[in-house]
């Protein structure tokens, strides 16, 4: 989900068929796109007075925010409606939040350098938190100019509290009330933010959630159940390994189907559009189509990774990091050690199906979708359509999950949606739905990874020399997002082990970038899913050969890192790593830096004798700025943890021939309910601004629960755990 | 074909080999029941029939003639699914929420069938709903919390 580490890299030209980014100096990404789109902002309902294009306020008395943020889950819309509430005075219960589009100059992300709108990299609340409070004070100044004005007293004289202004004479009006008087004043240049010390509802606990009711009660609309009248609802054949396009097809006895009202081919494969989802499916069934396979990739993963390893032997693409001189320095090692780690593919598997809704009524085309980066899909869909940008009105609906699979840089599911719906002359509105094997074998996935890494220490058990060869596919690159390819180095392959914090005196990270056809892109948290495992292990593996205490070697090696040692230090209390366990329970640690936040999680597990193992429990320690919403925070390292531990413990996506072997949760699976650590976690207080909640929870999972597998004697370095143990 | 759904009765013209989940979403209307394997791998479509939690994506509409179908929208007035309810608001259960309908679903027939279930209980209960965002702690949490408020 990360597409630009802060600082935002210049970026290179890169010229696409529907898009053309170009780089202004100093303000990152620039969309080669009209600036001006405001048929592509919500619309406000009748009576509704907008304030700074970020808030609107009711005669009713509701204030609707407009998220920047796609809300997938991770509370981006609970954060927004915080910052603003807090500056505005505003009772928590009065807020809404509504998805925006359309307007990089007021949508832009701030952590990408502001010109492209987008979430992803947990940059929401880094983003926003200067804006939307930013916009919550100035409509407070709004109101408050007001009421003055009516009430014929000084603005100073006046309080807003609860979502009440008042007045010490008695005199007393709701938002609603002075809305409209108050969105006919000039907007003001300068407003002062509150003192942090004066917040009431940021860092409490009291502001919560949202969404939650609506999603308890069945009531929050996704995607999928946009319905519009006469609208249709498409299922799509794609091709059965990846770079495969339609020869031909015979649509007969789809077409026989009852409910299916057309069969058409587009730039993916061939769509059967129904009357409704059953149908549609029914129809895929029915339908024949010969695939031209001869450009697609025919490998099988395992081909894949035995390539992988001759390549680890030869001379890298690229080296990413390097500090002294690792290749000299074995000569005076004490120890050595080597480790050589395989990653698989792995699909995001959000529970929401791929989804977008498409409909064109004169100039104007609309698209519901979970529009993650709204701009792109814009464009692409304007260009589909042959109409504007402007014209081009995007709905941005919750998502049932997301977790990089809404980032696509090809915008696949829109895309589809759009040419499903002009394929059939724009006649109705058209729903294109991925059923769940569509998405397990859609491609898109966390690469497969190998890491190859030799280490040594030197005669008092310090690290000495480290060498680390990453092999693997760039995300990035042919995307519009290459200019994050520097000197050959896609940094989403390396992050986490290159600028590793540890003191290692003698460090290189070299870098194989491969290229197939199996079609790659972000996961929850993208590189550091794998570097973070590998980097830790070793530690770890390090901590043994010098028979030191593997907490006290981190602490030794990260004391010019006073983030990373608050983390480590306050997990290892809270988890009692000094206490000893119970007969079969053992402990691991890990502590890792992504997204600007750093998390350190102990591992508890219990193994059995017959080779089984349960993870009991997890201590989380998570420094990330200012807690915003500390609830929130707990929430996506308790998500993270279960998210990451499912995927280390079952998760692989394989292909036999070029062909996906999994299809539905029986074959790729996932966390389960019962599988479940107890997980505790603690947030260092901080007056930061804010650093990422949604990914970092992520990455440290995997390697504690290795490192205590190792304590028991089972290290392991072929994931996932259960077939590599 | 004739069902009842939420006590109100539907006359349908469908595929009688159309999956309830379908019907219900695309038919009638009724879209808080999810869709997310059609393999009764994940639980998003759990909805009860008479009484039963069973996996809607699955299970044939012409299976459900003459029985109760009862969807999230049909909750109301049920004491036990208020419990539920309030409990998963007031601790936040919900992340991206796409699941939820099941897990309600779901904990509502066991702490019915269960008024005080245990952790064991629980997992045997919700093992079949999966939250790929990882909610189940709070689930648990939220189970237990209602069955303290049913308890009175
Ligand atoms: S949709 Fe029915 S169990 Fe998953
Ligand atoms: S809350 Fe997202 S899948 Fe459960």
């Amino acid at each position: 989900m990360r597409f630009f580490a802060p600082p935002v890299p210049s970026p290179a030209l890169s010229r696409r068929r529907f898009l053309v980014l170009s780089g202004a100096a100093g303000a990152g990404l620039t969309l080669g796109l009209p600036a001006v789109r405001a048929a592509a902002q919500p619309a406000a309902a009748a009576g509704e007075a907008p304030f700074a294009a970020y808030l609107r306020i009711a005669p009713d008395n509701t204030v609707t925010v407009l998220s920047a943020h796609l809300e997938m889950g991770q509370g981006a819309y609970s954060g927004v409606a915080t910052l603003v509430a807090e500056e505005l005075g505003a009772a928590p219960a009065q807020i809404r939040v509504d998805g925006a589009a359309g307007n990089p100059k007021l949508y832009g992300n701030l952590a990408w350098g502001g010109a492209m709108q987008g979430t992803g990299g947990s940059t929401a609340m880094t983003s926003s938190f200067e804006r939307y409070r930013r916009a919550g004070a100035t409509a407070r100044a709004m109101l408050v100019a007001a009421a003055a004005d009516q009430w014929g007293v000084p603005a100073g004289e006046i309080t807003v509290e609860g979502g009440v202004i008042s007045h010490a004479s008695g005199r007393r009006a709701t938002f609603g009330e002075l809305a409209e008087s108050a969105a006919r004043l000039p907007v003001p240049a300068e407003v002062s933010l509150k003192d942090p010390k004066d917040w009431t509802l940021i860092g409490s606990e009291t502001f919560r959630r949202v969404d939650s009711a609506d999603k308890s009660t069945g009531r929050q609309a996704y995607t999928i159940d946009v319905r519009l009248p006469g609208m249709l609802t498409a299922v799509v054949a794609h091709p059965p390994r990846f770079g495969g396009t339609v020869r031909s097809f015979d649509a007969t006895a789809a077409k026989a189907v009852k409910g299916v009202v057309d069969v058409v081919q587009i730039s993916r494969g061939v769509a059967v559009i129904a009357e409704h989802t059953w149908a549609a499916m029914k129809g895929r069934e029915a339908l024949t189509v010969e695939w031209n396979l001869e450009a697609a990739e025919g490998r099988g993963s395992a081909e894949l990774m035995a390539e992988y390893k001759r390549l680890a032997a030869e001379p890298p693409t690229a080296v990413a990091d390097r500090r002294g001189d690792a290749g000299a320095a074995f000569a005076g090692a004490a120890r050595v050690v080597e480790a050589t780690y395989e990653f698989p593919y792995l699909a995001h598997a959000a529970l929401e199906p791929l989804d977008a809704v498409a409909r064109r009524e004169g100039d104007v085309l609309e698209v519901w979708g979970g529009h993650q980066m709204p701009d792109l899909y814009q464009a692409m869909a304007a260009e589909i359509a042959g109409v504007s940008p402007e014209n081009v009105r995007l709905h941005v609906m919750m998502t049932g999950g997301g977790f990089g699979r809404r980032a696509t840089p090809d915008a696949d599911v829109i895309v589809e949606a759009v040419e499903c719906a002009k394929a059939i002359g724009w006649r109705a509105p058209v729903k294109v739905l991925w059923t769940r094997e569509d998405d397990m074998a859609g491609g898109r996935y966390r690469p497969m990874y190998l890491h190859a890494v030799r280490a040594a220490i030197d005669a008092n058990g310090n690290p000495l020399a480290w060498q680390h060869r990453i092999v693997g596919q760039s995300i990035v690159a042919n995307t519009p997002f290459a200019a994050l390819i520097k000197d050959g180095v896609d940094v989403t392959s390396v992050e986490g082990v290159s600028g590793t914090p540890y003191a290692i005196p003698n460090f290189t990270a070299e870098l194989t970038t491969t290229s197939n056809g199996v079609p790659v892109l972000w996961w929850r948290s993208v590189g550091h899913t794998h570097t973070a495992y590998a980097m830790e292990t070793m530690i770890d593996a390090l901590a043994k050969a010098a028979e030191r205490d593997p907490v006290e070697y981190r602490r030794a090696l990260l004391k010019d890192h006073p983030r990373h040692l608050r983390v480590l230090d306050l997990a290892a209390e809270k988890a009692g790593w000094s206490e000893p366990l119970t007969p079969g329970r053992f402990r691991g640690v890990a502590v890792h830096e992504s997204f600007s936040t750093v998390v350190a999680e102990v591992a508890e597990i219990a193994v059995d004798d017959k080779g089984g193992f349960r993870v009991e429990r997890v201590v989380c320690a998570v420094d990330c700025g200012v807690a915003i919403n500390p609830d929130q925070i707990r929430a996506q390292m308790e998500g993270g943890i279960g998210f990451g531990l499912g995927a280390v413990l079952h998760s692989q996506i394989t292909l036999t021939e070029g062909e996906v072997d999994q299809g539905n949760f029986d074959t790729y699976e996932v966390l389960r309910f019962s599988e479940m650590p107890r997980v505790e976690v603690h947030i260092v207080p901080s007056t930061a601004p804010p650093t990422g909640a949604g990914e970092p929870g992520v990455p440290p999972i995997g390697p504690a629960v290795a490192n205590a597998l190792a304590a028991a004697g089972r290290a392991v370095n072929v994931l996932p755990l259960a077939q590599g143990a | 074909m004739k069902l009842t759904v939420n006590d109100r009765e539907f006359t349908i013209d469908a595929d009688p080999e159309m999956p309830l989940l379908w019907v219900l979403r695309d038919v009638i209307g009724l879209t808080g029941t999810k869709f997310g394997c059609g393999a009764a791998q994940c639980g998003a479509c759990t909805v009860h029939v008479d009484g039963q939690p069973i996996r809607s994506c699955v299970t044939p509409v012409s299976a459900v003639e003459g029985q109760k179908v009862v969807t999230i929208e049909g909750l109301g007035g049920n004491k036990v699914a208020d419990a539920v309810i309030t409990a998963w608001t007031a601790l936040d259960v919900p992340q991206c929420g796409y699941c939820q309908s099941g897990q309600v679903m779901a904990a509502v027939a066991l702490l019915t069938e269960t008024p005080k279930p245990s952790d064991a209980d629980i997992d045997a209960a919700m093992d079949g709903n999966l939250c790929r965002c990882a909610t189940y702690q709070r689930i648990r949490a939220g189970i237990h919390e209602a069955a303290r408020t049913l308890e009175g």
